[in-house]
């Protein structure tokens, strides 16, 4: 059987790539795949524990983490396009109005 | 009856409130009316409270107006022998150029702000002599002050005027200073401002020649130097003639100028316990009266002759204050009330009826031009020179006397002071020559114009003349067969002075004699003297002043005192203010403040830097953060 410690680590080099995409990539749509690749970090790490402990609980939480994905893609495309409608780009360095 | 001595002032702040208030909707001849009346009203009282005054003093307190802890001063009024005189002779001069200003500014365009101030200077006037104590006083005092300034810079449209005002009022500011430090110096070790209380604790508190009752006696000293106009801060009076010719007649000649005088008088307890304050009072006064005499003698303006005039017979006061004559003080300030305030306005008349021209080379021969004027002028001149009879020797030839004969005097002020006599002479006659006599030197465009004045500038001017001929008969001296009445009145009041001063010894008749006839003689040579050089149309004025050009050019600019004390006082006051701006004010506490705000503008802008508007940024602090709170639990958890 696999141990527990390589689920979660493969979850946490996943969780770590999808930081470093938030972080580096001034793409919108990355960054928004990159948030996918997170959630789905958190997710995997929900579900080894629920083995772990041979505890169903957690499934609850994963498919509401779906749920929320789900209408976060949908939300987060749709604000995607409208900015890039208004600005003709998607780069987030060129979104700086909010700037002190 | 003598309860109502507080309604002597209030009269005119009366007239003072509604002229001021409602002074726009009174016509011409309201305002006119309310300013006289209400003088006039307070002239009665005062003459009324004089008659019912009886033997002693009468004190009355309105109410309290200061109390703190052991400090307490009111609106408390004395009613002495004294402040008698000193009322009735204010508030009667007071309404005579009140009447007289009715004519003189009837042109003005701001008749009743006019009335105004002047009804604030007579309440101020009144509550001056009026007092019971000093801070009153000093309330009355800085009153006249501020009407003083209002009233030379009535003319504020003129920049001379304007300016007259504000030296006036600053070079008053250096005495007032000695004069409230004065009465700081009272109360610290009287513990009471009150006149009857404090001079009666004088005499035991102080042995003769105490250096504190010299210190206070200066300070006041100073004060009274400021308002009389005595060197050295006689400065301000001439040019104070910037003002209306009522104004200089009431407030520069007749009243508030002679305040210095009353307070000395007032306070002669205070100053009899100091032979030193007395020596220095008596050496300024006879030196400002030479000074200012030889100053007027020159003088080409009519009203600037008539002020260094004036400081000059001030001068004559505060002699007579200085060898302990305070009786004869102020029987000279009474009568020189009178003939003064008569130069004055007949000045006034001259000035009015040739159309403001007040140089006196571009009169000449109004005589029969004005014959009101010409004549009561001529008493005012005789008055003042000392013609024998009138007002004016009477009270000089007192003063004159006292002088050689008071154990605090000497020939040598005596001497100064008939100089001064001769000097006077001389040059009240060559006004009057050079107004009244000789050819007209005016345009004859002007000569057709020239008008005397009317009714309600003459009447004043008689009465004026009348009071300067008979005035000092009041006063008419023993050896000519009087009875000295004036002094005999005043001398209860100057009783507790007399005890502290050495008694002098008698002197014979025939000194009296003597002294007198020398007097009137130098009168007389300068009316000679006078008479030959300015009405014979003698060419000597002019050979003297191109014999000597130096010394007419220094006494024609009054010895350049005024220069000498803007490079003195005036440019290092000037220079160090700028001196303060730029430096102390501009880069000290500009700096600070400024510094202040730019150090607050840089903590906003490093507090900034972060929000920079870049998405990134914030998620990577977000991330960093997150990691930091993470590493913290660990740590804190394990």
């Amino acid at each position: 059987m696999i141990p527990l410690s390589h689920y979660l680590l493969v979850s946490a080099v996943l969780f770590g790539l999808g930081t470093v995409g938030v972080l580096i990539s001034r793409n919108l749509i990355t960054i928004l795949m990159s948030v996918e690749l997170m959630l789905n970090a958190a997710n995997l790490a929900l579900i080894s524990f629920a083995r772990w402990h041979a505890d169903p609980g957690a499934h609850v939480f994963v498919f509401i983490i779906f749920v929320v994905a789900a209408a976060e893609a949908a939300v987060g495309l749709s604000l995607v396009i409208a900015i890039f409608r208004r600005k003709n780009t998607v780069d987030v360095d060129e979104l700086n109005i909010l700037k002190g | 009856m003598l309860n109502t001595i507080w309604l002597i002032p209030v009269f005119p702040l009366i007239g003072f409130m509604i002229n001021g208030l409602f002074g726009r909707r009174l016509t011409r001849y309201g305002s006119g009316v309310l300013g006289c009346l209400t003088v006039f009203a307070s002239f009665i009282l005062s003459l009324l409270a004089m008659l019912f005054l009886g033997e002693g003093p009468h004190r009355f307190t309105l109410a309290e107006w200061i109390v703190a802890g052991r400090f307490t001063v009111s609106f408390g009024f004395l009613l002495d022998h004294l402040s008698a005189v000193m009322a009735v002779t204010v508030s009667g001069v007071a309404f005579l150029i009140h009447v007289y200003s009715t004519g003189y500014m009837a042109q003005d365009e701001r008749f009743s702000r006019y009335f105004a101030y002047l009804n604030l200077f007579v309440f101020f006037m009144l509550v001056l002599v009026l007092a019971d104590n000093f801070l009153l006083l000093y309330m009355g005092w800085e009153g006249v002050g501020l009407c003083s300034y209002l009233l030379i810079g009535f003319w504020f449209q003129k920049d001379s005027a304007a300016n007259a005002g504000k030296k006036a009022f600053i070079v008053n500011r250096i005495g007032d200073f000695g004069f409230a430090l004065g009465i700081m110096l009272i109360f610290w070790k009287f513990g009471s401002v009150y006149f009857p209380e404090v001079f009666a604790a004088a005499p035991e508190m102080f042995v003769p020649g105490d250096t504190l009752v010299t210190a206070i006696c200066l300070l006041l000293f100073l004060g009274a130097t400021g308002k009389s106009a005595q060197i050295p801060l006689y400065v301000w009076l001439p040019d104070a003639m910037e003002g209306p010719t009522p104004v200089s007649a009431l407030i520069h000649a007749a009243t508030m100028v002679t305040a210095g005088v009353y307070m000395v008088a007032r306070c002669s307890v205070l100053f009899a316990l100091s032979p030193t304050a007395l020596l220095v009072v008596a050496i300024i006064g006879a030196a400002t009266a030479l000074f200012a005499a030889t100053m007027a003698t020159v003088q080409n303006d009519i009203k600037r002759v008539l002020a260094y005039s004036t400081i000059s017979q001030l001068g004559y006061m505060f002699l007579a204050c200085g060898v302990a004559a305070f009786s004869a003080a102020i029987f000279h300030l009474m009568t020189h009330a009178f003939f003064k305030a008569l130069l004055f306005l007949g000045a006034g008349s001259v000035i009015h009826a040739l159309h403001h021209e007040q140089d006196l080379r571009h009169m000449g021969g109004l005589r029969k031009y004005l014959p009101a004027t010409f004549l009561t002028f001529g008493v005012a001149t005789l008055a003042i020179s000392g013609f024998p009879g009138l007002a004016g020797f009477v009270s000089k030839d007192e003063i004159l006397w006292s002088s050689f004969a008071s154990p605090l005097g000497g020939v040598a002020f005596w001497v100064v002071g008939v100089l001064t006599a001769g000097l006077t002479a001389f040059y009240m006659f060559r006004l009057f020559f050079l107004a009244f006599y000789g050819k007209s030197r005016f345009s004859e465009e002007t000569a057709t114009k020239v008008h005397e004045s009317p009714m309600s500038m003459t009447g004043p001017l008689v009465i004026l003349g009348i009071l300067s001929f008979v005035g000092g008969w009041i006063g008419w001296p023993k050896v000519l067969g009087g009875g000295n009445s004036f002094e005999h009145y005043l001398a209860p009041v100057f009783a507790a002075a007399e005890e502290l001063l050495p008694h002098g010894v008698n002197h014979a008749h025939s000194t009296e004699f003597l002294l007198m006839g020398l007097s009137v003689g130098i009168a007389l040579l300068g009316f000679i003297w006078a008479y030959r050089w300015y009405l014979r149309g003698s060419t000597a004025p002019e050979n003297l002043k191109n014999k000597f050009p130096a010394v007419y050019r220094l006494v024609q600019n009054k010895y350049y005192i005024d220069e000498f004390y803007h490079l003195v006082i005036v440019r290092p006051i000037v220079g160090g203010s700028r001196w303060l701006w730029k430096y102390f004010d501009e880069l000290v506490i500009d700096g600070s403040v400024n510094g202040l705000a730019a150090f607050v503008r840089q903590l906003g802008q490093a507090g900034a830097q972060p929000q920079n508007g870049y998405f990134r940024g914030y998620a990577a602090t977000f991330a960093l953060g997150s990691v930091a709170v993470l590493a913290w639990l660990i740590y804190v958890l394990s």
